[in-house]
């Protein structure tokens, strides 16, 4: 049955894409002025002048969580991509039309998406946003052989399938991996700050906190940080004054919070009440925080780690600030930066696949893509990219500190 | 421990405030007003947006109380009042309806995402030391507030005429009616009050959580509604003792390392609390009338 429904989806992919070819008609003309190459390659110029015309379309899917509680990440993930998408678009030649699906950062919704999704017949997905939702995901998109790149799911287990031992090799993302994270900021608590004991506070309710929790304590046992206090609270806590008095009569030089900046914004007032004065550590998670916080004094001194920075001064992230800008009228939070970089990785992919003349949404497609994804060497906007065995991208990481009520880059670490 | 204790006397304070408003209801048309928390979300971004806007602090909160009394006015006459002779499960669900409508409302108005609120403009942050405790001044104030709140509630019910019309209406509507008290009047002022108390609820809720979402009222809502019942659903010394009571648990639990547990916790004694003394610490035990 399930074969039948597969070889039925490819045939109507052909079928849908000899007739696209169809109606594009006219043959191609050659492109109107053999004027320099675009930029880098992966930042398309998007300039009115060497528009070549319109070639083959490509369809593919975007899962993220577009309302809910992280819909912050979705959105931001949605305009990044789409901004890339739309600049690659407005140059001309090959289309890539994107299907949107909002899976309200649930895991058992995100399926139904990629299903649907699937069902569409797309030739690859971005996304999910939030790890446990891309993590319900990746097995179906497996066995499917569809590529797929997220923006922004750092747990280990989104590339990899601890259980069998196996990389999901059609999966790939552009940020950092939770364990990255976790190690890091013990090494940075140890390091730079002088560090002899720390204290945890996490989110028991999802994967990141817990992932990002193990790597820190396994890093910090190996490097002598002596953790004395790890409090727990969950998705729906608002209440976190118990916690933080019980962390205060431990009085840690450190605090590790890797959770989400809902949950920062509400425990930053609240370290002030409990009497908690220490040095707090985040994670990417922490990003876009002080949007959240009318006043960030209570969180002044914190660092947290990050795969963008809008302070970088590198033209090219210039560019793409000012570009992002002018589109949504602010700037780009770290997600959509990372969305940017995983569309250029996916989109780069699909055209060399195209060049191999192969059709769009075919198993052999996909396959060159997913090949093609793994060989990937590019400088994004958030830095050179390349993936290692487990799909995981190679990059530095940027350390913020808050410093005068906002998040101000303190360099690399 | 002391500090744990003011934590929980302060967020038992911003539940009782809320429960007050459930029992009230409940205690005059029998209805338990699952919006009762969506109002206080909205409260919420009223005195949100006043302080932003630059308001004085007390205009500010005087706008919160009024507008959470208009919203639930404005609830009672279109949800309510229609449904007064409808069986009480119809009027169970309208109420669940108001509260999906008034949370999806605010998502589209004030978008999905949390907005900072500004604490520091209407209360003063920060903390004090007392016998080496630290206290949060917010803590306090808002002890105090909803304690001035309960008394003021408890005169206006035990000492005044439209107190004694309100008993009069809870005990028996159409005795009431017979002795010359508009009870429709009577019923959207009971309505009105409570959401005064709730718009106190969401100054203080605000002051503490600072960090206003479309579905911040939910499981305040919920909470508020197990303290109500612990306490004993439509009594008002019921509702304050209930509050502390579930303030308490939270934060004890919390302290005693058991932070997973809280929400469970929390449940599990409404489930006993039905069990045992369906009608709460402090309900009456009346015969239901046949």
């Amino acid at each position: 049955m399930f074969r039948n429904h597969k070889t039925l989806s490819r045939v109507l992919g052909l079928v849908l894409a000899l007739a696209l070819l169809a109606a594009c008609g006219s043959p191609a003309t050659p492109a109107p002025a053999p004027a320099a190459p675009a930029a880098d390659g992966n930042a398309p110029a998007g300039d009115a002048g060497d528009v070549a015309p319109i070639g083959e379309e490509i369809v593919i899917g975007l899962l993220a969580p577009l309302t809910g509680g992280v819909a912050q990440f979705g959105i931001a993930v949605q305009q990044g991509a789409m901004l890339y998408i739309d600049r690659f678009n407005a140059q001309g030649g090959t289309q890539i039309r994107v299907i949107a699906y909002d899976e309200e950062g649930d895991p058992a919704n995100a399926i139904v998406g990629y299903n649907h999704l699937h069902d569409q017949g797309v030739t690859a997905i971005l996304g999910s946003v939030t790890s446990g939702p891309t993590i319900a995901v990746v097995p179906l998109a497996y066995e499917d052989g569809m590529p797929m790149i997220t923006a922004t799911a750092t747990q280990a287990g989104v590339t990899f399938d601890a259980a069998n031992n196996r990389v999901w090799t059609n999966m790939f993302r552009s940020c950092f991996i939770d364990p990255f994270q976790g190690t890091k900021m013990a090494e940075f608590a140890v390091g730079e700050l002088g560090a002899q004991t720390a204290a945890i506070l996490m989110n028991n309710d999802i994967d990141y906190s817990i992932g990002l929790t193990d790597a820190f304590v396994a890093k910090a046992a190996e490097i002598g940080l002596e953790i004395v206090a790890t409090e727990i609270f969950g998705n729906d806590t608002v209440d976190f004054l118990g916690q933080l008095t019980n962390i205060a009569a431990h009085n840690p030089d450190v605090l590790f919070i890797p959770a989400y900046y809902e949950d920062i914004a509400l425990i930053g007032p609240q370290s002030v009440a409990a009497g908690l004065d220490t040095v707090m550590l985040g994670a990417d998670g922490w990003a876009g925080t002080t949007d959240l916080m009318d006043d960030a004094s209570s969180i002044e001194g914190s660092f947290y780690l990050t795969g963008f920075t809008v302070e970088s001064t590198d033209a090219h992230v210039q560019e793409f600030i000012a570009a992002f800008e002018a589109a949504y009228g602010v700037a780009p939070n770290m997600f959509a930066a990372q969305a940017y970089d995983a569309a250029a990785i996916l989109i780069a992919a699909l055209e060399a696949a195209l060049a191999e003349g192969l059709t769009p949404a075919t198993d052999e497609f996909k396959a060159s893509v997913i090949g093609h994804m793994a060989a990937t060497n590019i400088t994004g906007v958030t830095g050179y990219i390349y993936f290692d065995e487990f799909n995981n991208p190679q990059k530095t990481a940027f350390i913020i500190e808050i410093r005068d009520g906002a998040s101000r880059f303190w360099g690399t670490f | 421990m002391l500090t744990h204790l003011i934590n929980g006397l302060q967020l038992g304070s911003i539940y009782a405030l809320v429960a007050l408003g459930y029992n009230m209801v409940y205690g005059i048309i029998k209805l338990l007003n699952f919006a009762h928390g969506d109002v206080i979300m909205v409260g919420g971004y009223i005195a949100l947006f006043a302080l932003t806007f630059g308001l004085n602090p007390v205009i500010s909160a005087l706008l919160t109380v009024i507008g959470c009394t208009l919203l639930a006015i404005i609830i009672e006459k279109l949800a309510y009042t229609p449904l007064r002779f409808a069986p009480r499960l119809s009027l169970l669900i309208t109420a669940i309806g108001v509260s999906i409508l008034l949370q999806n409302l605010a998502q589209l108005f004030f978008r999905a995402g949390g907005r900072p609120f500004p604490s520091q403009l209407l209360l003063p942050t920060g903390s004090f030391s007392l016998g080496g405790v630290s206290l949060a001044y917010t803590s306090v104030i808002t002890i105090l507030a909803s304690i001035v709140s309960m008394i003021l509630l408890a005169v206006l019910v035990k000492s005044t005429k439209l107190g004694k019309a309100m008993r009069a209406v809870s005990e028996d509507q159409g005795a009431a009616q017979l002795m010359g008290i508009n009870v429709n009047s009577i019923i959207t002022f009971t309505f009105a009050l409570g959401a005064a108390l709730a718009g106190i609820g969401a100054l203080l809720y605000a002051v503490r959580f600072p960090l206003i979402g479309p579905t911040i009222g939910a499981m305040l809502g919920l909470k508020a509604f197990v303290a109500a019942v612990c306490g004993g659903i439509g009594s008002i010394p019921g509702a304050m003792l209930g509050g502390y009571i579930i303030g308490l648990l939270e934060m004890f639990i919390v302290a005693a390392g058991l932070s997973r547990w809280v929400d469970a916790v929390v449940f599990l004694v409404l489930i006993c609390v039905l069990m045992v003394r369906p009608t709460g610490f402090m309900g009456r035990n009346l015969m239901e009338k046949v």
